[in-house]
């Protein structure tokens, strides 16, 4: 063999080393700018977890200092943290509860294609698609006392003097509507979807066995969808435990303390009493919550995903 | 069957004004001037004028206390900047790292695409809050870069695991197909991988802009007036405006238009990027 032979062959498998190693390195470079995203999300995070555990207020600079656990221990010996604790879980409750009955009974409606059904499902994009804050200003134009057409909607049956979201009897009621607005098409549209995909052998066999309607519905139909009502559900928990948008175009968290939710109540502390480690301390409270809620959300979510895939 | 039939059509007519409704009544107030708004009782008939949105676009609007200029035009224009730029990026750095881990399976990746995801559902404030205080002392706070940059924080979830999800289903067969007839790495990828991606990477854009542009609380807490988008703007176009409800309608009719009309678009996509790729449409 000639040494311009072995010369090439070293060359050759120098080669197919590099590319081996560039292969092993291929992945970590494509993925670089996520990392990169990742560090920028997770350095503000710690920085939050530290905020938490200080005394920072930003009217007072010279008093700041580490103070362990004592702005967690001040929120939950407050009654106002305790309210905006009930009043989040309120309105998570309400919505997610209500969106996920009328979102249910919605896409039952719209299972039967049909060119009503078909028109009706795309014109359930639309409040999707609007901005949660602009929603919340298209209800404050309708609902105003002087000119609001849902005032004088509510004035036809007899209510006069309905103060929709500027009373506190009212107030939760009102947004609570809003959210119903924007997000119910998400889960009609999602358990459509779903109900599309169920397999069609069941609901026949039951048909043809005579099997009553309710017993279907219950036995048949609630289970088979059940990881789709599930997905939905969660989804909407995490965003409407964190419901800012909405509230604050509205109310700004009024009248009082009514509509004080987890980020409102935060975002209060910090803009208005320049309380940081206080509001910190509340966003840590909420992110416990988010992230327990969101593992059980993954896996299950996860599981949906296989066997999306499973059928492509 | 028939009152059966009957009742079911009442019920899709009562869901039918329930959604639809106030999106009517908002357009057709923009086209109201006040005292057709502030008519009682209140009437769908009236001489339609254009004057709401003259204004809103010359930026001298009528308020209670004589002519304002409010430069509404200027938030429309940070919206599209701001959602147009964040999902150029998002798709930039998005769609290699979707590749990379539909593709290889490797511990990082994972934990990198799940981190992204938990944040998707974490109080953004949480972030926000230590980002403002950096953003003022670096000087990123009220630019359009800084908030690009934060918006990715919604546009590159999303495009992560709606793309990941059409590389998976791509066949690596077809890929290494082209690659043993001598092509690069890098032109499989631009010449098989992406283009079968195609739907995906559309998809993931348009529900990412559409995310961007409705987004809130990132520029209200991180931009002043000048680079903040409809959103935000249109809370204080409110506030400044006072009684001059047909240019609250018109300006509320602008911010939503680009979204509604994007939303026919997205329609075939939108079950699957929803549910970030768990269910299909």
């Amino acid at each position: 063999m000639s040494n311009s032979g072995v010369a090439s062959m070293n060359a050759r498998s120098a080669l197919k080393r590099r590319r081996a190693r560039m292969a092993n390195l291929l992945p970590y470079l494509l993925s670089m700018p996520a990392l990169l995203a990742c560090i920028g999300i997770l350095v503000p995070f710690g920085t939050a977890v530290f905020y938490s555990l200080e005394r920072y207020n930003l009217a007072f600079p010279s008093t700041r200092g580490f103070i362990w656990f004592a702005n967690y221990i001040s929120l939950f010996s407050d009654g106002s943290f305790w309210r905006t604790i009930l009043v989040s879980m309120t309105y998570t409750v309400l919505t997610v509860g209500l969106e996920l009955l009328l979102g249910l009974g919605i896409a039952l409606l719209l299972w039967r294609r049909s060119l009503v059904t078909n028109l009706l499902s795309v014109a359930l994009i639309l409040p999707l698609m609007v901005a949660p804050a602009i929603a919340s200003l298209m209800w404050k134009l309708m609902t105003n006392a002087n000119f609001g057409i849902l005032s004088y909607f509510v004035s036809l049956l007899g209510v006069h003097d309905f103060k929709w979201a500027s009373a506190p009897q009212s107030a939760m009621f009102t947004v609570v509507l809003v959210d119903m607005w924007v997000y119910t098409p998400f889960i009609s549209i999602l358990l459509l979807a779903g109900l599309r995909g169920l397999p069609r052998q069941p609901f026949e066999a039951a048909e043809l066995d005579g099997v009553p309607g309710s017993f279907v519905f219950f036995r048949i139909m609630l289970p088979m969808l059940l990881p789709y009502i599930l997905t939905a559900g969660l989804f909407r928990m995490l965003d409407s435990i964190q419901q800012f948008d909405i509230i604050y175009s509205m109310t700004q968290g009024g009248p009082g303390d009514t509509l004080m939710v987890f980020q409102v109540q935060a975002y209060t502390q910090a803009f208005i009493f320049t309380n940081i480690g206080r509001a910190s301390a509340i966003l840590m409270v909420l992110w416990i919550i988010t992230y327990a809620l969101s593992n059980v959300f993954v896996k299950n979510w996860l599981r949906l995903r296989e066997r999306a895939r499973g059928q492509a | 069957m028939n009152g059966k039939s009957v009742l079911r059509a009442v019920a899709l007519t009562l869901i039918g004004l329930f959604f639809l409704f106030p999106l009517f009544w908002v357009v057709l107030m923009s086209f109201m001037t006040n005292a057709d708004i502030l008519r009682n009782p209140p009437s769908p008939f009236f001489t339609p004028t254009l004057h709401n949105y003259t204004a809103l676009v010359s930026g001298n609007l009528g308020t209670n206390v004589g002519t304002q200029k409010i430069d509404y035009m200027l938030n429309l224009f940070n919206s599209t900047v701001l959602s147009g730029f964040s999902v150029i990026l998002s798709l930039i750095l998005g769609v290699p790292a979707a590749y990379a881990f539909a593709r290889y399976k490797f511990r990082l990746g994972e934990d990198m695409a799940f981190t992204l995801l938990s944040f998707r559902f974490a109080p953004p404030l949480l972030v926000l809050l230590p980002l403002l205080m950096y953003f003022q002392s670096i000087g990123l706070y009220d630019t359009y870069f800084g908030l690009v940059w934060v918006y990715q924080l919604i546009t590159l979830p999303l495009v992560l695991w709606i793309v990941r999800g059409y590389f998976e289903d791509v066949s690596e067969d077809i890929e290494l197909a082209y690659r043993l007839d001598g092509h690069s790495w890098l032109r499989t990828f631009f010449r098989i991988s992406i283009p079968l991606a195609r739907p995906g990477i559309a998809a993931a854009a348009l529900l990412s802009f559409i995310f961007a542009w409705n987004n809130f609380i990132f520029a209200l807490i991180l931009g002043s007036s000048g680079v903040q988008p409809v959103t935000v703007g249109a809370l204080a176009f409110v506030t400044a405006s006072g009684i001059e409800y047909g240019q609250i309608a018109a300006a509320l009719v602008f911010s939503i238009m680009p979204t509604l009309v994007l939303a026919v678009f997205t329609q075939r996509y939108l079950v699957e990027g929803l549910s970030l790729g768990a269910i299909k449409g």
